[in-house]
């Protein structure tokens, strides 16, 4: 992959709104090589999707609960951690799933509406789960930083209005 | 009634003399109004990277409060001169061609207190930093003014050069990349200007702060040339690159005759750079280079969509080689450079540096910055644009 599509992800990846015309004027590219690299990443799905880290916690009332629930499986034969790791993901309550080094195997990332709904979830559905041994729920209280975004960033800047 | 006995004014004529900064004056103006978006600064926008000040703070807990030598930790000093042969390819000797200042600006006014006498000319290659010719009248010399013009891309022609020498030349100030123009110097420009620096037996002096911001080519130092170390102050430091402005941290490298008489001026009056901040620098130098390739990646994008906008809304902008301004000529619009900045920042409340400031050529030009966030840059260039479409552009 060429520097310039390199660099074209990486800044799509920190905002994927600026506008195609900017990004052809920043890279130094006419707007259809910006158009035709970014569609080609999107057909060999190098990019997967485009979406807004959101501060849940300012925009509605109800907030969300999200958790991280560290999960010891046993591996089957021949597909190792992916079959139960598919099992896992499919379902929607599910934001990402890792394989992970260390004394646990899957961390799963789940969001739900109240405690009680994410209680259920890993009682009723994660649990229950043939190659599932055992599971730890770790909820979040706070999100500082997510996905490279600073949540409540200081945007003050210090330096003066002119200088040298 | 109270009468005042003092009979005359007690200060130096220098002092006197002394112009005060167009860019203080530019400075006053704009931060007295709200809402301002500034292309007027001329430091990173980037925070110092957070190893750099743990590295500061960690001297701090070890009780590293005290001096360190004049020259500055030998440590550092080491480390400027690894970086130095290792990026540009320039070889001192740690112990007795390199010393760590206050700052860029201090190297300068240290060095031209080392090399001049009074009444002796030194050229000043303008536009420039605003700095240049006060420090040279400060250290009792004349400053020359050798300007060069947009047509040239504000790139120092050799006939320029030699125009200025008398017989009392004894110095010249380089500053590529430039502040404010963002030009640089390729190879054989810079040799074309050495074998005239050689010619007439005169010093450099290279402030090489934007070295690292350089985007269309390697940086090329002229006291790399043939027979130019000898002749040649290096001045860097590391405001820019690592985005260090308030640390105050710069260093000089020369031959030892000249470092050795910097040095005994720096100590009878700074005495030595602050020591936490040299612990700092340390670190950037050691383990920070993968910070300044990021936010060089970053400023190359935002510079080539200034100069893009720029040309889009019809003035004149040649593309820079480095530093983080841009010099557009706004011409066009028939204001002068002071006009169209006063007039565009209360109209628009956008703020740049008319070009005048920075001495002759810098007129119908004026200095933007792109250190600052893309959102701001865009934003920027909105008002710009509708600005200029008033007078026609």
């Amino acid at each position: 992959m060429d520097n310039k599509t390199v660099e074209l992800l990486e800044i799509l990846e920190k905002n994927g709104r600026i506008p195609i015309e900017t990004l052809a004027k920043m890279l130094d590219l006419k707007v259809e090589e910006i158009e035709r690299k970014i569609k080609t990443l999107e057909e060999k799905n190098i990019i997967l999707s485009y979406s807004a880290v959101v501060d849940w916690s300012k925009a509605i009332e109800d907030e969300k609960v999200t958790a991280v629930i560290d999960v010891k499986v046993t591996p089957k034969r021949g597909v190792g951690f992916n079959e139960v790791a598919e099992r896992i993901y499919r379902f929607p309550e599910v934001k990402a799933v890792y394989l992970m080094s260390g004394t646990y195997d899957l961390s799963v990332h789940i969001e739900g509406k109240t405690m009680a709904q994410i209680a259920r979830f890993v009682a009723e559905k994660l649990s229950t789960i043939d190659s599932v041994i055992s599971t730890t729920t770790h909820f979040m209280l706070k999100k500082y930083k997510h996905d490279g975004v600073i949540f409540e960033p200081k945007k003050e800047d210090k330096r003066i209005v002119v200088s040298p | 009634m109270k009468t005042s006995t003092m009979k005359r004014s007690y200060l130096s004529e220098t002092a006197k003399k002394l112009k005060p900064s167009g860019i203080r004056k530019f400075f006053d103006l704009a931060s007295q109004m709200e809402g301002v978006i500034s292309l007027g600064v001329g430091e990173p926008d980037f925070v110092t990277p957070w190893h750099v000040c743990e590295a500061s703070l960690d001297s701090l807990e070890r009780g590293y409060t005290g001096y360190t030598s004049n020259a500055g930790l030998l440590e550092l000093r080491t480390e400027i001169v690894k970086y130095l042969q290792g990026k540009f390819n320039l070889t001192y000797d740690a112990e007795d061609e390199v010393i760590v200042t206050v700052g860029a600006s201090q190297a300068i006014d240290v060095a031209l207190r080392a090399i001049l006498d009074s009444g002796d000319e030194v050229l000043v290659v303008e536009p420039c930093f605003v700095a240049y010719s006060a420090s040279v009248s400060l250290a009792g010399g004349v400053p020359v003014a050798v300007p060069t013009s947009a047509e040239s891309e504000f790139k120092l022609l050799p006939e320029q050069l030699e125009q200025k020498i008398t017989e009392k030349t004894k110095a010249i100030i380089l500053c590529f990349p430039n502040n404010p123009t963002g030009t640089t110097m390729s190879e054989q420009e810079l040799d074309n200007v050495a074998d005239i620096v050689k010619k007439h037996d005169l010093l450099v002096l290279t402030d090489e702060i934007y070295a690292e911001l350089s985007y269309n080519e390697e940086h090329v130092s002229i006291a790399r040339f043939n027979g130019m170390k000898e002749r040649t102050i290096y001045i860097s430091g590391f405001s820019k690159a690592f985005a260090m402005t308030g640390w105050r941290l710069g260093y000089a490298a020369g031959p030892a005759e000249i470092i050795q008489a910097m040095l005994k001026i720096h100590q009878y009056t700074i005495m030595c750079a602050p020591t936490m901040a040299q612990y700092g620098a340390l670190e950037a130098l050691k383990t920070g280079m993968d910070d300044v390739n990021e936010m060089v990646k970053s400023y190359r994008q935002r510079r080539n969509f200034l100069v893009k906008s720029f040309q889009e809304i019809g003035l004149d902008c040649h593309l820079p080689g480095g530093a983080f301004y841009v010099f557009p000529s706004i011409k066009k619009t028939g204001l002068t450079s002071e006009q169209f900045a006063e007039r565009l920042l209360h109209e628009e409340k956008v703020a740049v540096v008319p070009g005048n400031v920075f001495g002759e050529g810098g007129e119908g030009h004026i200095r933007c910055s792109y250190a600052t966030s893309l959102s701001e840059l865009q934003e920027a260039m909105n008002r710009i644009g509708r600005f200029t479409r008033k007078y026609a552009v």
